[in-house]
């Protein structure tokens, strides 16, 4: 059990003089085990460079894209189609090349992984709420609130999460009834995510709580009468948080993936505001008439990012565990 | 004296970190001779098990000799070939590991892993193996022997676990048997059995025992000789009768103190105060200087090597001279 | 053992029953069966007749009672859609996709055990970090990146593989199989190597944890301590141990390729039911849907119930911890 504090697992650092205790929390940060292995893995720091340029780039989006392919007047059908800049007939106008509307394809990647973040972030966040509550309920109130839980995220967990979503989506589209399609997308795609990958979550901060509970301070708060929910959210959940965070950086690149799919597939993003995922298939049936760069270097950027964050997961994880060490 | 079967000399092992390099064995000497029954004991980390591990061979990397040589039956065995090596492990020298419960495969029966080792070693048909393992699991008093041959592991209890064990470790005729603290996971009512089943076979085999333990009782009721290690090194080394009457180095003095005997009931159990240092921070001169009663200046400073002090090898600047009438 | 087959049954036939009451409120709230059945010209009479005829006006609990019982014989309606029994469609679908599923899970399976045996057992090679890396990359990658990079390759480029479709079938019986012609097979190649893959890169990672877990435990020590070939403790102690969890994790991972087929499905226009079911989720065919979801939980549940029945085999403790409960 790694119970991790802002301090870091503590492992390893005696000598570290404990009565000049640094003071702010930026300092402390530094002083860090976390900070240690992240300057020890160049892998690391360079998956968090280019996860953080993504994040960037999706941000000011509208500042740094040389156009705005949402913008309808902009186009014209006379660039469609163009290859890229150092292929023959490419131009500097558009870098990678435009699809078959004349849209630029680096500006419409921009635009898309602020998309395709977007909802990754979201339903990430979604998720993890509905996790996280759902597991200290679980770990805290037991009993058959407890079974309860457990056995649905059970069953869920016996279905791949892509599954799920596809069944989420098509539901939720089937009680809207098809009004508001293109508006409404964002708001499906993000529910179908987030209600597909609640239960890692519950399941580590349920596990961390049952920990948790039986220490001596939560039964201290227990005896002086605090509400259940003040001791949930003030003495157990910051411990949990540690491995909380863990899963949601690894899922956070699965939910990036599953909106991609889902878009791919025709049931995510519609091709109005197209996230990574649309702009792939779009440019997939451009693949055999040898327009490749519509679909590969969306494909590119996206393999790229889900890679990158992925790696910091895997980097995170192994710090915050210093077992695996 | 008969001819030495075993010589270990000047014995080094190390072990790299990324802190710097570990001394886990620092230089000792000694030897074993045939049918006799050399205790080794000690604090765990004092080295033991790791000689134990660096005479068979197999020291888990990054560990590694660093120097010394060592002898069985007058062949140099530290420097053969993995292969040479294997040949020896099994062959010439048996083992017995601490628990019973972890060291034998459990999806293998009893009669596979005898069988196997039994014609790993010698050129025996399958089913002359399987008649001689079913003889020693005889030996070892295992009940029903011919029928309980072919279950598996853990179908049988700890203590019977441990008999097939020494069964195994007996199976091609070893001059040696190295027992790694042979009854320590076993239930205090069979360690009595174990350690006779032990001693009683190699002795009907011919094979030397080196039984290591940290117990100083079952060393005084099953050794002939005692080494008694502490930090890495040897710190007396002789008689099991006279260093138990009377010890020598002031460590060995202290762990006699710590058995509890019938005899001497008024007595209190003493402690020795404090405990061995980690390996990385061994402190100058004696290793034992900070825990010793009889400490002096120059055992902060210098270290003692083992020297005869009547029957034997003692390593305490308290003896300097003395042994040179 | 029966005990422990019923016990596991009653437990598949409860998740199966959550399963059928989702699929069931998925079917009769989403949206209107009658509205989807009729036109826009039926008139309200015939609207409630209809509603009286499929019994929607009888208690809830009654129409779910009798929406398993015709589940259970096979019957979930008539697609929305395609106005054709669902069973009937699924029938004709269920071929392709369980062919590609079970070539895709034999080549993870034949390439990824080789794979993690090789990265555990050579922990230092270059081979063993390139696999590791291209594993880390594949697992980042979309599982339909995959297959259009692939396609990108093979089809568009080199032209040597078809890029959509099954190729020339065979009826066999009412089972049309693509593996009896040359055409059938080459279609095949793309579609189970993308699908294949990420799987591929799991069992590899999983045997090559399990595996170095494995040759650290005592028995793999005590195996080499009496001298037992390297070659057979390497591929017969370690890999047998090795692969009874890996059996676990692959036979359960059949059902999530079986789902995950879905995607592959899409980009080689492969006639399976994973293009079927996304069509359903496209026009919000209920009917399909709610077969899909229960043919792959009743996949799912009966490949759960055969890999622990096959566990029992293989793992001679659960046989007899199986027998006493």
């Amino acid at each position: 059990m790694s119970h991790v504090t802002g301090e870091g697992a503590g492992a390893g650092t005696a000598g570290r003089p404990q009565d000049e205790a640094p003071s702010s929390l930026l300092a402390r940060a530094l002083d860090s085990d976390i900070w240690y292995s992240f300057k020890r893995s160049k892998v690391t720091i360079v998956a968090a460079a280019v996860t953080a340029l993504y994040f960037a780039s999706a941000l000011f989006a509208p500042w740094i894209a040389p156009h705005n392919p949402s913008d309808l007047a902009s186009l014209s059908l006379l660039d469609s189609l163009n290859p890229p800049a150092w292929i023959e007939g490419g131009t500097t106008t558009f870098v990678l090349g435009t699809d078959d509307q004349g849209r630029d394809v680096l500006s419409a990647i921009l635009y898309g992984s602020r998309i395709s973040l977007a909802v990754g972030f979201v339903s990430v966040l979604l998720a993890a709420f509905l996790g996280i509550t759902l597991g200290l309920v679980s770990g805290y109130v037991g009993g058959r609130t407890d079974s309860i839980i457990m056995r649905i995220a059970d069953v869920q967990l016996t279905f791949p999460a892509i599954l799920i979503a596809l069944l989420i989506d098509g539901s939720v589209r089937g009680v809207l009834g098809g009004i508001n399609r293109e508006e409404s997308a964002f708001y499906v795609l993000v529910a179908s995510i987030g209600l597909s990958f609640w239960v890692q979550y519950a399941r580590t901060v349920r596990s961390s709580t049952l920990v948790e509970k039986n220490k001596e301070y939560v039964q201290a708060a227990r005896l002086i009468g605090l509400h259940p929910a003040i001791i949930m959210a003030r003495h157990v959940l910051p411990n949990v948080m540690g491995p909380v965070l863990v899963v949601a950086t690894i899922n956070l690149a699965l939910a990036i993936i599953t909106e991609a799919t889902l878009s791919f597939l025709g049931v995510g993003i519609p091709p109005t505001q197209p996230s990574l995922g649309t702009l792939i298939r779009i440019g997939n049936d451009f693949l055999f008439s040898g327009e490749w760069w519509i679909t590969i270097f969306p494909g590119i950027a996206l393999a790229i990012l889900v890679l990158a964050v992925n790696l910091l997961g895997d980097w995170l994880r192994d710090a915050l565990n210093p077992k695996l060490r | 004296m008969t001819e030495a079967l075993l010589e270990v000399h000047d014995l080094v092992v190390e072990f790299p970190t990324r802190k710097g390099t570990l001394t886990a064995v620092d230089g000792i000497s000694f030897a074993v001779h045939r049918g006799e029954v050399l205790g080794i004991v000690g604090e765990s980390g004092a080295g033991k098990s790791m000689t134990g591990s660096a005479i068979i061979g197999l020291i888990e990397p990054p560990g590694h000799i660093a120097g010394g040589t060592v002898h069985l039956a007058g062949e140099r065995i530290d420097n053969l070939s993995l292969d040479a090596m294997r040949r020896v492990r099994g062959k010439k020298i048996g083992v017995v590991f601490q628990d019973p419960l972890t060291s034998l495969n459990p999806l293998y029966t009893i009669a596979e892993q005898l069988v196997e080792t039994i014609r790993t070693h010698l050129p025996l048909s399958e089913r002359a193996a399987r008649d001689r393992a079913i003889g020693l699991l005889d030996e070892v008093g295992i009940p029903a022997a011919a029928r309980r041959i072919d279950d598996y592991p853990h179908q049988f209890s700890g203590g019977m676990r441990q008999r097939v064990v020494i069964a195994l470790a007996l199976a091609a005729e070893p001059e040696l048997v190295i027992a790694d603290e042979p009854t320590t996971a076993l239930d205090v009512s069979v360690q009595a059995q174990i350690i006779d089943v032990l001693k009683r076979l190699c002795a009907e085999h011919g094979a030397a025992v080196m039984l290591i333990t940290h117990d100083m009782g079952v060393i005084a009721e099953t050794a002939d000789r005692v080494a008694v290690m502490y930090a890495g090194r040897i710190a007396e080394i002789g008689p099991v009768r006279d260093v138990v009457k009377d010890a020598k180095h002031p460590y060995t003095d202290g762990l006699m103190g710590s058995i509890p005997t019938l005899t001497h009931a008024e007595d209190r159990l003493t402690q020795i105060p404090g405990s061995m240092p980690r390996l990385t921070a061994i402190p100058p001169g004696c290793a034992f200087n900070p825990r010793c009663p009889k400490v002096f200046e120059r055992c902060r400073t210098e270290r003692p090597n083992p020297q005869p002090v009547s029957d034997r090898q003692v390593a305490c600047w308290l003896y300097d001279g003395e042994a040179h009438p | 053992m029966l005990a422990f087959t019923i016990r596991r049954l009653v437990q598949s036939i409860v998740v199966m029953l959550v399963v059928a009451l989702i699929a069931f409120v998925m079917f009769r709230f989403v949206g209107d069966p009658v509205d989807q059945m009729v036109g826009l010209e039926t008139t309200l009479e015939e609207r409630a007749q209809l509603r009286e005829q499929l019994g929607l006006n009888d208690p809830v609990p009654v129409q779910f009672v009798r929406f398993i019982g015709k589940a259970a014989q096979f019957n979930f309606g008539t697609s929305y859609q395609f106005k054709r029994p669902v069973a009937e469609l699924i029938g004709d679908r269920l071929p392709a996709t369980l062919e590609l599923s079970f070539v895709a899970a034999a080549f993870a399976l034949i390439v990824g055990i080789p794979m993690g045996v090789y990265t555990a057992l050579r922990r230092d090679s270059w081979l063993s970090k390139f696999f590791l890396t291209v594993s880390l990359v594949g697992v980042s990658l979309p599982t339909f990146l995959i297959g259009i990079i692939l396609i990108f390759i093979f089809a568009v480029n080199l032209q040597i593989l078809p890029s959509f479709g099954r190729g020339a079938v065979v009826d066999l019986g009412w089972w049309s199989t693509g593996l009896l012609t040359a055409s059938g097979l080459k279609a095949l190649i793309l579609p189970a190597v993308t699908l294949g893959l990420f799987q591929m890169t799991l069992i590899m990672r999983l045997v090559r944890s399990e595996m170095l877990e494995v040759l650290r435990t005592d028995f793999i020590k005590f195996a080499r301590a009496r001298g037992i070939k390297n070659r057979a403790v390497n591929f017969g102690h370690a890999l047998k141990n090795t692969l009874v969890p890996v059996i676990t994790i692959t036979g359960l991972q059949l059902g999530s390729i079986i789902a995950f087929a879905i995607i592959t499905e899409t980009v080689f226009q492969w006639p399976g039911m994973g293009l079927l079911f996304l069509q359903a989720v496209q026009n919000v065919d209920i009917p399909i849907m709610a077969a899909y979801l229960l043919l792959i939980a009743f996949l799912f549940v009966a490949i759960n119930l055969v890999v622990d029945i096959l566990y029992v085999f293989v793992d001679p403790r659960i046989r007899i911890a199986g027998a006493a409960t």
